[in-house]
């Protein structure tokens, strides 16, 4: 290894403070004490803390997309898995046809699946409901499972399940047996990261949801679109601590550049 | 490999191809054809026409939507390329425990929300913003130097909340690079900056040009941040298309600024492609 160049070092830093520097305002600000975003201000106080208690319709725009990201999350994970084996083991007509579908909505932009699910679930009922909602991020989170069970998968060695199948286990049994348990890092991966991207999902649920099923961040845009005030960054603070704890733990196990990338 | 013919991995593939068709194609192919489909100022007409179309191209209005919203995609590609191409080479630099910190600082934010990261743009660039208070504080300038609701503005709020897309895609091809050919540069007598240039450079080239299509798609995509930071007075394509939909309820007229959107940004990724795989063959493999 030769030496780093002493500038690259310097706009290494002045990066990293640009990548912080928003984060670390919503963090400052949600401490005012004040009735409005200032900075600096006089008096850190918890107020806005305890606003959020008091908040309950963005208490209940959380739960809910809680929920909704851990059902989407399962929902997409249940298909994918079989999806990514069948892509990572065999070879048979149609296959990347079926790659390239199940990877379609990573190359539509998201207003346009908005667009376009608003319009199919108003013709088929599903307007302003929940299963449609659901529904509209399955699709949408299982190209990120998908590409983290096709990578654990192709690493695997198949001779492990021949053997377990030439001592007579059936493939249900291969499969809960052998096959899950050695994929498994890679499915619990994509799981999470699917999680992630539903509970974070903005641009699509913005026209999928209706009052009655708004998710976090859609409460949060049309609170923005109305007024900035420290309730936000205090309700920004507690998701960027949640985020961090599960950046983290994510890290340990897989790397974050791995998991972002669609590589386990 | 397992014999082709085989039954099971159809089976296995079914459930999300079907969900992909219902969920995905069907609602696309419809939109398609929603877009041929005249408004009439309260419901959707009956009779096909190419109206819309025909008022998105006549019309100076979305003409200027369109233009902004590509100036701004291809300008926040070239700042994301020009930060995060340097930025992914120190990260492969680095010891490893700055390196851990390193990503951690650069890859977290695209696990936070966009409208977490887009308030905190928000607070540092109003007018009270923090930006501006330090700046009339030390005496830099007279009055507020205005960044909220300025082309600006946008531009370096997408440039952070896009450029780790550029970082990853930059930093996973300097992972494919072998070290020896680096090193036998060195040994030959070349300096840093030579081995930089003439060794690391142009085999990092198909990851940036994927990382830049990347980015180039999520801008022109774009729409919390161009909505909060941007406001009414810089509409894009995509805050066009929401007006469109739930304000002005007119759905064949945002089903068409839709498919012309879509047409333009594959059309430009499919160029892109073909352009990079012709030129870059051997990098390929």
């Amino acid at each position: 290894m030769s030496r780093m160049p002493r500038l690259l070092l310097v706009l290494h830093w002045l990066f990293a403070a640009f990548m912080l520097a928003p984060l670390v305002m919503v963090v400052l600000v949600s401490f005012t004490a004040k009735g409005y975003i200032a900075l600096p201000f006089d008096g850190a106080s918890l107020r806005w803390y305890r606003a959020i208690l008091e908040a309950t319709d963005f208490i209940d725009a959380f739960k809910r997309s809680l929920g909704l990201a851990a059902t989407a999350a399962t929902l997409a994970t249940a298909m994918a898995v079989p999806a990514g084996m069948a892509i990572a083991w065999y070879r048979f007509k149609g296959r990347d046809a079926l790659v390239a579908l199940l990877l379609s909505p990573l190359m539509v932009p998201n207003v346009v699946l908005g667009i376009a699910l608003l319009r199919f679930l108003t013709q088929i009922g599903g307007s302003s409901t929940l299963w449609g909602l659901t529904a509209a991020h399955t699709v949408v989170v299982m190209p990120y499972v998908l590409r983290l069970v096709v990578a654990a998968a192709t690493g695997f060695d198949r001779t492990v399940a021949q053997a377990a199948q030439t001592l007579g286990a059936s493939g249900w049994t291969v499969f809960r047996r052998i096959e899950l348990p050695l994929i498994l890092p890679g499915v619990a991966g994509g799981w999470l990261i699917a999680f992630i991207n539903s509970f974070d999902e903005l641009t699509m649920s913005i026209f999928v949801a209706s009052a009655a099923t708004e998710t976090l961040p859609v409460k949060m845009y049309n609170y923005i679109a109305n007024t900035i005030d420290p309730l936000l960054a205090s309700i920004s603070t507690v998701l960027i601590v949640l985020t961090v704890l599960l950046m983290v733990a994510l890290d340990r196990f897989y790397g974050l550049d791995r998991i972002l990338s669609g590589k386990t | 490999m397992n014999e082709p013919r085989q039954p099971l991995p159809y089976w296995l593939g079914t459930p999300a191809a079907v969900a992909m068709l219902a969920f995905v194609v069907l609602p696309l192919v419809l939109t398609l054809s929603l877009s041929f489909y005249p408004f009439t100022g309260s419901h959707i007409g009956t009779q096909l026409t190419g109206a819309n179309y025909a008022s998105i191209a006549g019309d100076g209005y979305y003409r200027a939507i369109f233009l902004r919203t590509f100036e701004l995609a291809l300008v926040v590609t070239a700042l994301t390329i020009a930060i995060g191409v340097p930025e992914a080479y120190v990260l492969s630099r680095l010891s490893p425990r700055w390196r851990a910190v390193s990503m951690l600082i650069v890859l977290g934010p695209l696990l936070i929300s966009v409208v977490v990261r887009t308030l905190g743009w928000a607070i540092l660039l109003g007018n009270e913003g923090v930006i501006n208070r330090a700046l009339l504080a030390t005496g830099l300038v007279q009055e507020p130097v205005k960044m909220m609701f300025t082309f600006t503005g946008v531009v370096v709020a997408l440039v952070h909340v896009l450029v780790p897309f550029m970082v990853l895609a930059v930093w996973a091809s300097l992972q494919k690079l072998d070290p020896a050919t680096e090193q036998a540069a060195e040994t030959l007598g070349a300096g840093p900056w030579t081995v930089l240039r003439r060794i690391v450079v142009p085999q990092v080239i198909p990851g940036v040009l994927s990382g830049g299509l990347i980015v180039f798609a999520l801008v022109a995509s774009a729409f919390a941040t161009p909505a909060i930071i941007g406001g009414r007075r810089l509409k894009v394509v995509p805050t066009t298309i929401y007006d469109e939909f739930l304000g002005n309820l007119n759905w064949p007229l945002g089903a068409a600024l839709a498919v012309v959107l879509v047409v333009i940004v594959l059309s430009v990724s499919l160029s892109v492609n073909r352009g990079v795989e012709r030129r870059f063959k051997q990098v390929f493999e």
